[in-house]
C-alpha cells in the first residue's frame, strides 16, 4: 500500500469524465445497470477516434497495400507504413522496419518460437520462461522444446508475485538460447525487471523475448532501453481493433530467421524451382494484412499519445493503490500478487465464493470481471487457487467504480457465508 | 439482499456449503475424472456398480469447483444412488437437454425429480457446463472411460 499516493478522488491526474465520453460502450447499461468494465486485461473498448478512423478509411480510402501502383493502393500503403512508424515510435524502436504486424501477441510469440526457435534451438539447449506466464508464452516453448529435445526451465515466483531473480541467475547457462518472459503478468499484475533479465540473458549469449501484451496499453515502453531482441503486443488490449498486433524484432536477429507463414508478399523472387525471401518485416507478413485494423491501431496510438503514457500509468497506479486499500479491508478476501512494482490488476480470491459464482453475481450488478485461470494455469497452481476473479483497470475507470466493486464483493461474501 | 434469482436457490447454496457424498470411495468399481478446461472445475466421480442387477449401489465424489458445479454434483449423487443404470443414463439425457434449454420439464414428462431446480441455468449459457460436468463425468464412469472426460 502506498503512503506516498497524493492523488485524491477530487483531484485526478486525468479528466476521466471527458475521456469516458470518447468511449461509446462505456455509457451502455447491462440489465438496466450502468456498465462497470473491469476486464481490460482481456480486451479494451475503443474510443470513437479509433472507430471513426476505421469507418472513414473503409468508406473513403480503402485499398490494398504494397500490391498496386494506382492511387488508392498507394494511399493505403502510405497510411499502413505510417501506422508502422507510429508503432515503432510508441515502442521506442530504432526503425519502422523492425516492426512486424501480426494478429497479436499469440501469433508473434509463435512466430519467434518457429522462425527463431526451430532454427537456433537444438537438442540439449535450454529455453527459460517464468512461472507467471500466459499460456501464449508457455505452450509455444513447450512444443519447441519437446520437438527439439531441449529443456524448458522456469523462473520461480515468490509469494508476493515477484520473480525470484537469484534463481534466474542459476538457471542461465551457456546452453540457454532464449529467455521469454512477460513485462507485466496478466494474472497478478507484477511488473518484471525486464532490463535486468535481458542484460543477464545476453551475458550468456541468449536472445530475449518480452511479452508486452499487458504493458503496452498501460505504461511507456522503450525496447532500446530494455535492449530485448523481441517485444510482442496485441492491439485489442490497447484500445485498437481486434485481429491486429505485432512485435518489435531487432533487424540483425530477424535477418537470420526463416519465414513463419509463407505465400505472397514475403518473397524477393519466386520461380518454380526456388524462392528467395524478402527482408524483414515483409518476410513475416505473408498475405494481405488486416489493413483497416492497422489504420485503427495507428489511431489508437495517437489517442494514447494525446493523453500521455506517463499520465496513464500514474492515474492507473492511483486506481490500483485505492483498490488495494479498499479490498484489503474486506474480511475473507485475499489479493493474489502483491509485488512492489505492479500494474493495475487485482487478482481476487474469496474464501466464501468460487470465482465463477463471483463473476455471475457481479454481472448482475453490471460489473464485468474475468473469472478463471486467466490462461495462466501454472500461476494458479503455484498460488494454490483454482482460479481468481480479476479486476484489470484502465484509464477510463473511475474511483467510484472500484467502490461499487468493493460493495458488491461484500454483498457476495454475505450471500455465500 | 439481491441475487434472489433462479440460479442461486437455497438448496444450491446449502449443497455448496455442505456437499453430500463428498468423499473418495475405497471399494469403487469404477471412477472417472472430469474437467472443465475453460474454468478449471475438476471433479472425480466414484461408482460402485452392481453389474448383475444393473444398479448404482453407491456413488460419491471429490474435487473443486464453483457453487453450481458442486451443488449439481452433490444433488446428482443423492438422486442416482440406488437407481438403475439405464434410468441414470435417461436422467442424464433429460438433465443435459434441460440445462441447454432443449427440454422443458414443465411441459414434458420427465424423470428429474427435484433436479428441475437447475432449470434456471438455461438463462446463463456460460454456466451450463458447470451444472453438466458432474453428469458427463458420471456417464464416463459408467462407460469406464479411463482417460477421463472434458466439457470441451
Amino acid at each position: 500500500m502506498s503512503d506516498t499516493n497524493t492523488i485524491s478522488i477530487d483531484n485526478p491526474i486525468l479528466d476521466v469524465d471527458k475521456i469516458r465520453s470518447d468511449f461509446p460502450l462505456l455509457s451502455k447499461e447491462i440489465g438496466g445497470k450502468p456498465l462497470i468494465y473491469l476486464d481490460n486485461g482481456a480486451t479494451t473498448h475503443k474510443p470513437k477516434q479509433v472507430i471513426e478512423r476505421v469507418r472513414k478509411f473503409d468508406s473513403d480510402e480503402y485499398g490494398t497495400v504494397r500490391r498496386g501502383s494506382y492511387r488508392l493502393c498507394e494511399h493505403s500503403t502510405q497510411l499502413y507504413e505510417e501506422a508502422r512508424q507510429k508503432v515503432a515510435d510508441f515502442l521506442g524502436a530504432p526503425t519502422r522496419q523492425e516492426i512486424v504486424f501480426t494478429s497479436g501477441t499469440t501469433q508473434s510469440i509463435n512466430l519467434v518460437a518457429h522462425s527463431f526457435g526451430r532454427k537456433f534451438v537444438n537438442s540439449g539447449d535450454e529455453v527459460i520462461i517464468s512461472n507467471i506466464e500466459h499460456h501464449a508464452n508457455t505452450v509455444p516453448w513447450q512444443v519447441l522444446c519437446d520437438e527439439k529435445g531441449a529443456t524448458l526451465k522456469v523462473i520461480p515466483v515468490a509469494d508476493n508475485g515477484e520473480l525470484v531473480m537469484e534463481e534466474y541467475d542459476k538457471l542461465l547457462t551457456n546452453k540457454t538460447r532464449i529467455v521469454a518472459v512477460n513485462h507485466v503478468s496478466n494474472a497478478l499484475g507484477t511488473i518484471n525487471p525486464v532490463n535486468e533479465i535481458t542484460r543477464k540473458a545476453h551475458a550468456v549469449g541468449a536472445k530475449v523475448l518480452i511479452d508486452g501484451a499487458q504493458s503496452t496499453p498501460h505504461m511507456k515502453v522503450d525496447v532500446q532501453g530494455i535492449n530485448c531482441d523481441f517485444y510482442t503486443f496485441s492491439g485489442h488490449k490497447m484500445y485498437a481493433p481486434s485481429g491486429i498486433g505485432g512485435m518489435f524484432g531487432k533487424m540483425e536477429v530477424m535477418e537470420t530467421m526463416s519465414p513463419y507463414v509463407t505465400g505472397g508478399d514475403m518473397i524477393m523472387q519466386v520461380t518454380l524451382e526456388k524462392t528467395t525471401y524478402a527482408k524483414p518485416p515483409a518476410r513475416f507478413e505473408a498475405g494481405t494484412p488486416p489493413i483497416s485494423q492497422v489504420i485503427g491501431l495507428g489511431a489508437a496510438i495517437d489517442y494514447l499519445n494525446a493523453i500521455g503514457m506517463d499520465k496513464i500509468f500514474e492515474y492507473e497506479k492511483s486506481l490500483l493503490d485505492y483498490g488495494t486499500r479498499l479490498l484489503n479491508d474486506i474480511d475473507g478476501l485475499r489479493i493474489i500478487g502483491n509485488a512492489k512494482e505492479k500494474a493495475a490488476i487485482l487478482s481476487i480470491y474469496l474464501e466464501a465464493a468460487h470465482p465463477h459464482d463471483i463473476i455471475t453475481m457481479l454481472d448482475q450488478d453490471g460489473i464485468a470481471l474475468r473469472g478463471g485461470h486467466h490462461c495462466a494455469q501454472p500461476t494458479m497452481i503455484r498460488f494454490g487457487v483454482p482460479a481468481t476473479a480479476r479486476a484489470s483497470m484502465a484509464f477510463y475507470n473511475k474511483f467510484s467504480e472500484i467502490d461499487a466493486l468493493a460493495d458488491s464483493l461484500r454483498k457476495i461474501i454475505k450471500f455465500f457465508s | 439482499m439481491s441475487y434472489d434469482n433462479e440460479l442461486y436457490q437455497q438448496v444450491i447454496l446449502d449443497h455448496n456449503r455442505k456437499p453430500r457424498n463428498f468423499h473418495e470411495m475405497e471399494n469403487s468399481t469404477s471412477s472417472c475424472h472430469g474437467i472443465n478446461p475453460l474454468c478449471g472445475d475438476d471433479i472425480t466421480i466414484y461408482l460402485k456398480l452392481d453389474e448383475a442387477e444393473r444398479v448404482i449401489q453407491d456413488i460419491s465424489f471429490t474435487g473443486s469447483g464453483c457453487a453450481i458445479s458442486k451443488a449439481s454434483t452433490s444433488l446428482m449423487t443423492q438422486y442416482l444412488k440406488g437407481k438403475k443404470i439405464d434410468e441414470s443414463r435417461l436422467i442424464f439425457d433429460e438433465f443435459h437437454k434441460m440445462v441447454l434449454g432443449d427440454f422443458d420439464p414443465e411441459k414434458e414428462e420427465h424423470h428429474l425429480g427435484k433436479l428441475t431446480l437447475f432449470m434456471g441455468i438455461r438463462e446463463y449459457p456460460s454456466r451450463t457446463k458447470c451444472a453438466s460436468l458432474a453428469w458427463h463425468t458420471m456417464v464416463g464412469a459408467l462407460d469406464k472411460k479411463s482417460e477421463g472426460v472434458s466439457t470441451e
